[in-house]
């Protein structure tokens, strides 16, 4: 099958391109790149004023399955990623059973590729049944696919069981994806310490208990020359942290979640709404300012979603009660071009690093680039629509959307995973 | 409800002169003061019953015992209309006193009807008589006052309502006009 | 429903005149309570359930004593046999209630906003009896009457809270209620007993010394210490607490000599004060407290569950 694609504005910083030209596809692969190029044998697409970039991966996403399928599963988060504009997730280990051995990794990439809309990179456990205790079989899980190692969702308690994954794993040149919480401090805390926690009674979640965890990892990825990318990273003194270990020459990356870009604590009141608990919780409104900062001088590598899907019921809950997390898969595109790139914060070219470029280059998995011979792994948006998160529902299987109802500039409409046209002018195919 | 009355019913010395009348009803009937007790219902009730008092002492020399009583807690439409709570002042014992329960316009005998059951919760009297300084007819409950200054034939669509120059600057019983089922009642301490 | 208000969840939400109205309306059911008959037949027909998801004796009988006063039928729902307990959600249970037709649902719950969600999920009057660490108001409610019973002005009155004001629900409404009415609060604790931002409920000042603040409080509300939080170790002994934060017969010549006492119960001799300041003849409070409860609750439900029109009485 081959698509020409016309009059797209094409943005991709590594082939400097940024102006509008025709890119054609063929099978798998692009073919070429240029201006009035010949339609014969294509379909024809035509992209006047829509953008075209090389194709996003959200590095950070719970598909839920194996183990938690009425939250969510592989078909159903898939289906959602590709109508948010992306052509590759990585899917964290904490599934039932963890994504701790290869053969769950290679469970993982068989649902994918018999059910999955887009490619999915499964992220191995740093330890097994991630508990803390026991390396996991990095080495089995790498042999059948895994692309990174983490212990999302707790993150490893012990310095010292840190220190040994690091310095075996680091063998297999993978990066470990950190999430940061010390569970002694943080305990049962439910939203940031502080004006939210005290004014609706519940334990707080202080922002010290994620960076004590991001310096000790720095020092860990120091120690062992491990590659380090800090996780959801929520606070401006974490953000200082990974700004400082990057001046010192260090292998750290970290990532930013649209909600902690664009949502803070303050969202929270009397209504106690659970779709705003999420772990790390919604920090200050100068942490925010602070992420974004980093977001624009390139302090913060990526921006990944923690698509964090959860069955109704569970979220319809007393706010303790309820399970961490919100999903994000569907806007956060629309979130970063209508809060980053319309207000002038950035250009696409550093949208395309931080929800393509960079999430590829960290995870290890193919860069694509706008040229021909490149793998046709492409997305498409519209820059001028407008819509309203949660409208027309979602494709994800879950609601517990913490942006619902925001109004936004900005949307995916066609997306192409290995020259397939997996999302058509907003139709998942 | 119109705020200009459209007739005077009493004027200040109508109302003193079936005052004095009330009070000499009340001894005639209860053959003098003992065991007597007098109780205004809140608000304007607790007024009259306070001047009965004092002409029973005027013409008797004795104080009898005064109470008032407010009946929020028993009306019959608290679903629609939860009243403003005043407290209730009753220091003396009710059981086996002649009680005249004192109000100021007689209507459907729903206060009444309250009033009685709210005396009845504080303990057992010996008899219980009503005075009212106007009787409006339309009664709803059989309710039948034993004392009354001036009956006042009026209609479903007006008001009457009783002004007293302790709270209200003047003494007078004033006849409005009323929206049909608007609720009526005793003017506001401290003014609409 | 009293003037807009539906609820009583948040107490924060009241104005000062309308927290005074309530007190004004317990002075009379106050009147009630004294009399031989203690009855009223105001909530005939009503019927009110007492929705506690966590054990609370006083509480609920304090609750239970109100309804049955003002003539409400009273359904106690809770306790061991609580359907969460069977895996039921909090929103079932509500839509389950609230098939049985009825028109109050008193929530103690240890989660805060379950009163919240109650009040989302039912159509019914939803009175927070306590929920987690958030809120209690009618427990605020039944300490300003108690405080106004002897101060009568709340205005620059200077009011020391003591105790573990991290975790008290009481606290979640007092000081704000306290604050609505003009007082000057000053919270009293160890750092390990104060919240995060003491600011945010109204807090005027922080002391960690009770003999600092001791001269200058107007009433002194003393909070229960949980014995059985005490694993969680905020300091390191009742003893040492004790010597710290009691208020004990040797404070008392710090205190001002109309300074009064007050605790939300169950008190712990020995704890929070000793036994000569607990049952102190003019300061101590701590009964008329309990009293006031009735009083507070028949007045909370009167205003709640009356008619929509706050008009005049006729």
């Amino acid at each position: 099958m081959a698509f020409l694609l016309k009059n797209a504005h094409v943005v991709d910083p590594k082939g400097a391109l940024d102006g509008v030209m025709d890119v054609k596809i063929d099978g798998d692969k692009i073919a070429e790149v240029g201006a009035d190029l010949d339609a014969a044998g294509c379909e024809v697409i035509d992209l006047t004023g829509k953008v075209l970039v090389p194709g996003l991966v959200d590095m950070h996403v719970h598909l839920r399955e194996p183990g938690y399928e009425h939250k969510g599963t592989i078909e159903s988060e898939t289906r959602a990623a590709v109508r948010g504009g992306f052509t590759g997730v990585c899917s964290m280990p904490n599934t039932d059973p963890v994504t701790d051995n290869g053969t769950v990794v290679e469970y993982v990439k068989s649902v994918a590729a018999r059910d999955g809309h887009c490619r999915v990179y499964p992220a191995g456990a740093c330890s097994k049944g991630l508990k803390g205790e026991i390396i996991s079989e990095m080495g089995d899980m790498v042999a059948h696919g895994a692309v990174a190692f983490t212990d999302d969702g707790r993150g490893v308690q012990g310095a010292g069981m840190m220190r040994r994954c690091m310095d075996y794993g680091k063998m297999f040149g993978k990066t470990f994806l950190s999430h940061c919480q010390d569970e002694d401090l943080v305990g049962e805390g439910q939203v940031n310490e502080g004006v939210v926690s005290t004014r609706l009674g519940l334990l707080g979640w202080p922002a010290e208990g994620e960076e004590l965890q991001i310096a000790r990892d720095i020092a860990l990825a120091r120690l062992t020359g491990a590659k380090l990318h800090i996780q959801h990273i929520s606070t401006a003194r974490g953000l200082e942290l990974v700004r400082a270990a990057k001046a010192e020459g260090l292998p750290v990356t970290c990532e930013a979640t649209p909600h902690h870009l664009f949502l803070t604590e303050d969202a929270l009141d009397g209504t106690y709404d659970t779709r705003l608990k999420m772990n790390p919780p919604l920090r200050t409104a100068a942490d925010a300012e602070a992420l974004i900062a980093g977001v624009v001088d390139g302090t913060v590598d990526a921006i990944a979603t923690d698509h964090a899907p959860h069955a109704e019921w569970e979220k319809a809950r007393e706010f303790e009660l309820a399970p961490f997390g919100t999903t994000g898969i569907e806007c956060a595109l629309g979130l970063v071009l209508t809060e980053l790139v319309n207000t002038g914060k950035i250009g696409y070219a550093r949208l395309v690093e931080l929800m393509s470029s960079n999430p590829r280059q960290i995870l290890g998995v193919e860069c694509i680039s706008v040229e021909a011979g490149s793998t046709a792994d492409l997305t498409v948006f519209d820059p001028e629509a407008t819509w309203t998160v949660g409208e027309d529902g979602y494709e994800s299987q879950a609601v517990n959307c913490a942006f619902e109802g925001r109004e936004l500039t900005g949307r995916a409409t066609d997306v192409f995973v290995g020259g397939k046209h997996v999302l058509a002018n907003g139709a998942v195919c | 409800m119109g705020t200009t009355p459209k007739a005077i019913i009493m004027d200040e010395v109508a109302i003193n002169r079936a005052i004095t009348r009330i009070a000499h009803e009340i001894l005639e009937r209860n053959e003098g003061c003992e065991n007597l007790a007098l109780v205004g219902i809140v608000t304007r009730g607790d007024l009259l019953a306070k001047e009965l008092v004092e002409k029973i002492e005027e013409i008797e020399g004795v104080r009898v015992p005064l109470g008032s009583l407010d009946i929020s807690f028993y009306r019959d439409d608290f679903a629609t209309f939860a009243p403003e709570v005043h407290a209730s002042k009753i220091d003396f014992d009710v059981d086996g006193k002649r009680i005249v329960l004192v109000d100021d316009i007689l209507y459907t005998g729903r206060t009444i009807r309250a009033a009685l059951d709210a005396i009845m919760d504080l303990g057992r009297p010996s008899r219980v008589e009503l005075a009212v300084l106007v009787d409006r007819g339309h009664r709803e409950l059989p309710i039948c006052p034993d004392f009354v200054g001036k009956n006042v034939p009026s209609s479903h669509e007006e008001n009457v309502r009783l002004y007293l120059k302790e709270v209200d600057g003047r003494s007078t019983v004033e006849i409005f006009d009323v929206e049909p089922g608007a609720r009526v009642g005793s003017a506001p301490l401290g003014g609409e | 429903m009293f003037n807009n208000h539906k609820h009583l969840i948040d107490i924060s939400e009241y104005s000062d005149s309308e927290l005074m109205t309530i007190l004004t309306t317990a002075k009379a059911f106050s009147q009630v309570n004294e009399r031989a008959i203690k009855k009223v037949p105001t909530l005939k027909g009503k019927t009110i359930v007492n929705m506690f998801n966590e054990p609370s004796t006083r509480t609920r009988s304090s609750f239970e004593l109100a309804e049955k006063r003002l003539s409400a039928d009273t359904l106690n729902f809770g306790g061991s046999s609580t359907s969460t307990v069977k895996g039921e959600s909090l929103i079932d249970t509500v839509m389950t209630l609230d098939a049985y037709k009825i028109d109050c649902i008193v929530v103690r719950d240890k989660h805060a906003g379950a009163p919240y969600i109650v009040s989302q999920a039912s159509p019914a009057v939803v009175i927070d009896a306590g929920d987690g660490k958030h809120g209690h108001p009618t427990q605020a409610l039944l300490d300003l009457y108690s405080i106004w019973e002897r101060k009568q002005d709340f205005n620059g009155l200077k009011v020391g809270i003591v105790g573990d004001i991290a975790h008290s629900r009481v606290c979640g409404s007092l000081i704000p209620a306290l604050k609505i009415m003009g007082a000057e609060v000053t919270v009293v604790a160890p750092g390990t007993l104060i919240p995060a931002a003491p600011e945010v409920l109204g807090a005027d000042h922080v002391s960690y010394s009770l003999d600092d603040v001791l001269p200058e409080l107007d009433v002194v509300y003393m909070l229960r210490i949980q014995r059985e939080r005490l694993e969680g170790a905020p300091f390191p002994s009742l003893r040492e607490y004790h010597q710290l934060f009691g208020l004990t017969k040797k404070r008392e010549r710090l205190m001002k000599p109309d300074a009064i006492i007050c605790h939300p119960g169950p008190i712990n001799r020995g704890v929070e004060f000793d036994s000569y300041m607990a049952d102190h003849p003019e300061r101590s409070v701590i009964l008329d407290q309990v009293y006031a409860g009735i009083c507070v609750r028949m007045a909370a439900l009167y205003l709640l569950l009356g008619g929509a029109d706050n008009g005049l009485s006729a």
